[in-house]
């Protein structure tokens, strides 16, 4: 299994805990990246609302340059995920506006030919590895760790244009994974809302009360810790997990797992390699129920 | 067939009323959840409260929950909800008042669409007879006029659900209708208005559901998203909202990625002090967790990707494009 990998700006950036524990689970799966080390930022939907044609032509540049290499493109962010496959709907749909963008990539050599695989890394567990595949490799079977799943908005909707009517576990799969490394997904009501990031410069209360809310649902429901394939929606569950706690007046101390981590912790790799010591909310209680579980 | 339903009752004027009554009815297929909650209200319970009049998802009044998202019951095979063992949850709309059952109170969602100005406003001598447009002028807002106002995202939006200030989905989609009629000439008053309003177009968070959940396709947020783009287009101030969005394009013009460490200060203002105070301590969190190294705090190390300049290249054809259009 080989990708061209869009590892988006976040895990190069501000979670880069997200970028090297993907690269060792992703090696330890036997699945290959060759990173787009040229790509360019997908403007999480922020570009196109002021400027969507702008938008297009930037995402059909990461596309062209996975066609390039002869690839399915991967990546490791629910934003991401829903921002390509939008484009990628507008594009293979309108055969006119396809050729307007790419007459703006030929100067670079590239065209973007409908048809491309966009895949997260969590469908790419599901559907192309496959859970049974995962349990097979499980080394250290998180027994007992009770994770909250937490999708981010892009990977869910809108359903129409992300594969749901061929692939309708997709609104599951992460529940799906969580039982297959052996840990138990909690079920409770904010998995699928919004973890108010997008919001965060601007309404900073509304943006911290939906993620505080969250969390303390979750928490109530006996959650150890929150499951995340976006580091978007890690960014205002974990590093700004202190700052909801004040809005919202509750304790929360909830750790937020991104989800390579999470395989990554179920075949064995040590937690400090995977950087779960990278994170703002500690993830020691975590690591010690994965551990004791091992040990029992 | 046989289905089975889980149904929220609730008394408005008693807020403890709240509970859940099972009932299971005979349908045939095909059936529609409006069809099996009348059997159940005409047949086993008529003391079940819900609004309906058309059963052809045009008049909008049957809108409720079914398993946990807002959706026309008259629209929705009661086979296409079942549940496996689980009968099928049904419950009023949220983000508003019960009155009783699956009827709430739509004044919230009525006082929001006023806050809209929801009708034409034009100043200029009255025309002989009707204002003629041309077909062409019409066909954008053709979409937002097809809105039964039911209410669906209204129920589900996730920014209602903790700032009832917050225009909601609906009433910006009503919005844009007015915003796009070329017969309107109050379109800069309604672009300022709706960029100033506490609870305005800039607090969307883009969580999509609203486009999921309408049962017309109106897809409300790509009409808040339009709002944007016409408020920024005409030079209104945006604010906060509107500067994140030049502040993240400007981070991809210049390095090709996003640049997290400059995107809060130059969207909320460099020079705003107290609320770069308050973010101040989360900086440190973060440095302190290794997730904001040094090096990359320090703008003038943020290195571009190789090919820069093909990006900056799309920028600057898609902006000349805008310009050339404008004139």
């Amino acid at each position: 299994m080989r990708y061209a990998f869009w590892p988006g700006c976040v895990s190069k950036g501000a979670c880069p805990e997200l970028y090297e524990s993907m690269i060792l689970t992703s090696a330890k799966l036997g699945i290959e990246l060759e990173e787009l080390y040229d790509g360019n930022c997908t403007g999480a939907g922020v570009i196109s609302e002021h400027e969507p044609e702008l938008a297009d032509a930037l995402n059909a540049r990461n596309f062209a340059m996975a066609q390039k290499m002869g690839l399915d493109l991967i990546n490791i962010c629910s934003t991401c995920q829903g921002v390509q496959s939008l484009v990628q709907e507008k594009l293979d749909r309108d055969e006119e506006y396809r050729a307007k963008i790419n007459a703006q990539l030929a100067e670079e050599g590239l065209e973007y030919k409908p048809g491309l695989v966009i895949k997260n890394f969590m469908w790419v567990l599901a559907e192309d590895l496959g859970l049974d595949k995962l349990k097979e490799q499980v080394v250290r079977p998180l027994t007992g760790l009770r994770c909250g799943p937490f999708y981010g908005c892009y990977i869910l909707r809108p359903s129409r244009i992300l594969g749901m009517e061929e692939h309708p576990e997709r609104d599951d799969y992460l529940e799906q994974i969580i039982a297959a490394v052996g840990a138990e997904a909690v079920e409770y009501e904010g998995k699928d809302k919004c973890c108010g990031f997008p919001i965060l410069t601007n309404n900073r209360k509304n943006s911290l009360t939906q993620t505080g809310t969250h969390i303390h649902e979750a928490k109530n429901q006996g959650a150890d810790c929150l499951v995340t394939p976006c580091p978007l929606c890690h960014l205002n569950l974990d590093a700004q997990q202190p700052s909801a706690a004040e809005v919202i007046e509750r304790e929360l101390n909830v750790p937020i797992i991104h989800l390579p981590q999470l395989i990554g912790l179920a075949l064995g790799i040590d937690p400090d390699k995977l950087r779960m010591n990278r994170h703002v909310i500690g993830t020691q209680a975590v690591i010690d129920k994965v551990l004791a579980a091992v040990e029992a | 067939m046989d289905v089975r339903l889980k149904v929220k009752r609730q008394d408005g004027t008693q807020p403890d009323s709240s509970h859940y009554d099972e009932y299971t009815v005979e349908m045939p297929e095909g059936a529609t959840m409006l069809d099996a909650l009348l059997q159940v209200r005409d047949y086993e319970d008529g003391g079940l409260a819900l609004r309906y009049s058309c059963r052809s998802s045009i008049c909008g009044s049957c809108a409720m929950r079914v398993n946990g998202r807002a959706r026309l019951a008259c629209k929705t095979k009661a086979s296409d909800m079942a549940n496996g063992d689980e009968p099928i949850l049904v419950e009023p709309l949220g983000n508003m008042p019960v009155i009783k059952d699956l009827v709430t109170d739509m004044e919230v969602h009525w006082d929001k669409v006023r806050r809209i100005t929801p009708w034409l406003e034009n100043s200029g001598p009255e025309p002989e007879r009707e204002h003629i447009v041309m077909h062409e002028t019409m066909v954008d807002v053709s979409n937002a006029l097809s809105c039964i106002q039911c209410g669906a995202c209204v129920s589900d939006c996730t920014v209602l659900e903790v700032d009832k200030h917050f225009i909601g989905p609906a009433a910006f989609a009503k919005a844009y209708r007015f915003v796009g009629d070329p017969r309107d000439d109050t379109t800069m008053d309604r672009l300022k208005a709706l960029s100033s309003a506490k609870g305005g177009i800039w607090d969307c968070t883009r969580c999509n559901i609203c486009v999921e959940v309408c049962p017309k396709d109106i897809r409300p947020m790509d009409r808040i998203m339009q709002l944007r783009e016409q408020v920024v287009n005409a030079g209104v101030e945006g604010g906060i909202g509107a500067r994140h969005g030049t502040a993240f394009a400007g981070s991809v013009r210049r390095t090709g990625r996003l640049d997290e460490v400059r995107l809060l200060p130059e969207s909320v203002g460099m020079f705003n002090a107290p609320r770069l105070l308050k973010e101040l301590p989360g900086a440190f969190r973060m440095m302190r967790a290794g997730k904001l190294p040094w090096k990359d705090t320090l703008p003038l190390f943020s290195k571009p990707i190789a090919g820069i300049a093909h990006v900056r290249r799309l920028f600057d054809n898609a902006r000349s494009e805008k310009k050339e259009a404008k004139r």
